[in-house]
């Protein structure tokens, strides 16, 4: 994990995101407990407050979860709560930004989707 | 109430207003960022609070009590201050034992474990000490007190980039517990901006501002773009500073972010604490 500075991000937004990273990615796995506040705060030099903000983001989506006593927990079905919620902003993130900045480009549609074409061929992936 | 209240505080040097009827209050369990230009009266302040020199009028509250000459605040309150008041033919050993006289809550294995870490020799005196080593003492005994409140004047001051790192993950470690305060007066803005929770930006004698970090990050920003578009953009909003790049203007505004032309003329970019710092302060060039 690391912050970056210069984002536009707020830091409990970039931490909210990290941890969610790192528990799609099964860094953290369903039922098994993510480092604490403090070690966080510790780790990236950020005040322990903004933690906890980034924190309860995940909490509110219930991805993570407090096990009282012993810290906060990755609840089960989490990872597929993200991907739900990452497919539902994929319009929004990546093809909105992708036909705006295609228009200052004067590119058509036809070429997008030409330009898709071959990055599926050449990734190889079959869709 | 728990915490630190400033209740307007004035202090004159002759002619010149070093404090000019200030109030502000720190709570208890944040930490903050002290942060004003030179002589913008923030060592006043702090010299004030910590009992070294006296208000000319106003007063000082420490948990709701007094704090002026007042042995019951005594051991609330700490001060690492940027000058030099430690006898300097004293040994560093001798320095932390003559701290455990004034301080009960001064641990000293905390100190010489911290010495350890830093590798401060604590057999030398302190004349003897480099600059940077003379800072990472004050530091030492500062985090080995466990006062509630604890003042950082110019904490790092001649400390390379490791020893500043290891000063702000100590800090934050002493953090942990969140019942206590910690004020750090600074001028190296951007290392300490992830750190304190608020900002106290003192100018001229006067409190300018009292905010969040979070606020203010996300009531700042800059806009770029050719100089008509940016100029057209600014119209009404609070502006508080720009900068120019032949046909380039870059405006930093404070204020909810307003929606771009969508043609994509104009970028918005974030503003960091420093360059807000800066434009609010700043004399025009």
């Amino acid at each position: 994990m690391n912050i970056s500075q210069s984002a536009e991000k707020p830091i409990f937004i970039q931490i909210a995101e990290q941890l969610e990273d790192n528990i799609f990615t099964g860094v953290f796995p369903e039922e098994t407990q993510i480092p604490s506040m403090n070690e966080i705060s510790a780790l990236l030099g950020v005040n322990p407050h903004t933690v906890l903000k980034g924190m309860n983001l995940l909490t509110d989506e219930k991805i993570i979860y407090k096990k009282r006593g012993l810290g906060m927990y990755v609840s089960t079905g989490a990872v597929e709560k993200i991907r739900r919620k990452r497919q539902s902003r994929f319009y929004e993130q990546y093809i909105a930004a992708l036909i705006e900045e295609a228009t200052k480009l004067k590119m058509t549609k036809e070429d997008i989707i030409e330009l898709l074409e071959r990055g599926y061929k050449n990734e190889g992936h079959r869709d | 109430m728990k915490g630190i209240e400033i209740k307007k505080v004035t202090k004159r040097y002759r002619e010149v207003t070093a404090l000019d009827n200030v109030s502000i209050s720190f709570e208890l369990g944040k930490i903050y960022g002290l942060l004003g230009r030179n002589g913008a009266g923030k060592s006043t302040l702090i010299n004030i609070v910590s009992n070294r020199i006296f208000a000319d009028s106003g007063e000082i509250l420490i948990d709701g009590i007094p704090a002026k000459e007042n042995m019951a605040v005594h051991d609330k309150l700490f001060c690492m201050s940027e000058t030099d008041l430690y006898d300097k033919d004293l040994k560093v050993i001798e320095h932390f034992k003559w701290t455990k006289r004034f301080y009960a809550d001064f641990e000293l294995e905390k100190a010489l474990a911290l010495s350890e870490k830093y590798k401060l020799d604590t057999n030398k005196r302190f004349r003897a000490l480099s600059k940077g080593y003379q800072s990472i003492f004050k530091l030492i005994i500062a985090l080995s007190l466990a006062a509630p409140y604890v003042i950082f004047d110019e904490p790092v001051l001649g400390l390379d980039a490791n020893h500043r790192e290891l000063f702000y993950s100590l800090l934050l470690k002493e953090f942990e517990s969140g019942e206590r305060t910690f004020i750090i007066a600074t001028h190296l803005i951007e290392e300490v901006s992830n750190i304190i929770e608020e900002v106290v930006l003192i100018d001229k004698g006067k409190v300018l501002l009292k905010d969040s970090v979070e606020n203010l990050l996300e009531n700042g920003y800059g806009v770029s773009g050719a100089k008509a578009a940016v100029e057209s953009f600014c119209k009404g909003k609070n502006v508080i500073g720009f900068e120019e790049l032949g046909g380039l203007k870059i405006a930093y505004i404070i204020g909810k972010k307003a929606a771009l032309p969508k043609d994509g003329s104009l970028q918005i970019s974030a503003i960091n604490l420093q360059k807000l710092f800066v434009k609010m302060t700043g004399e025009e060039f």
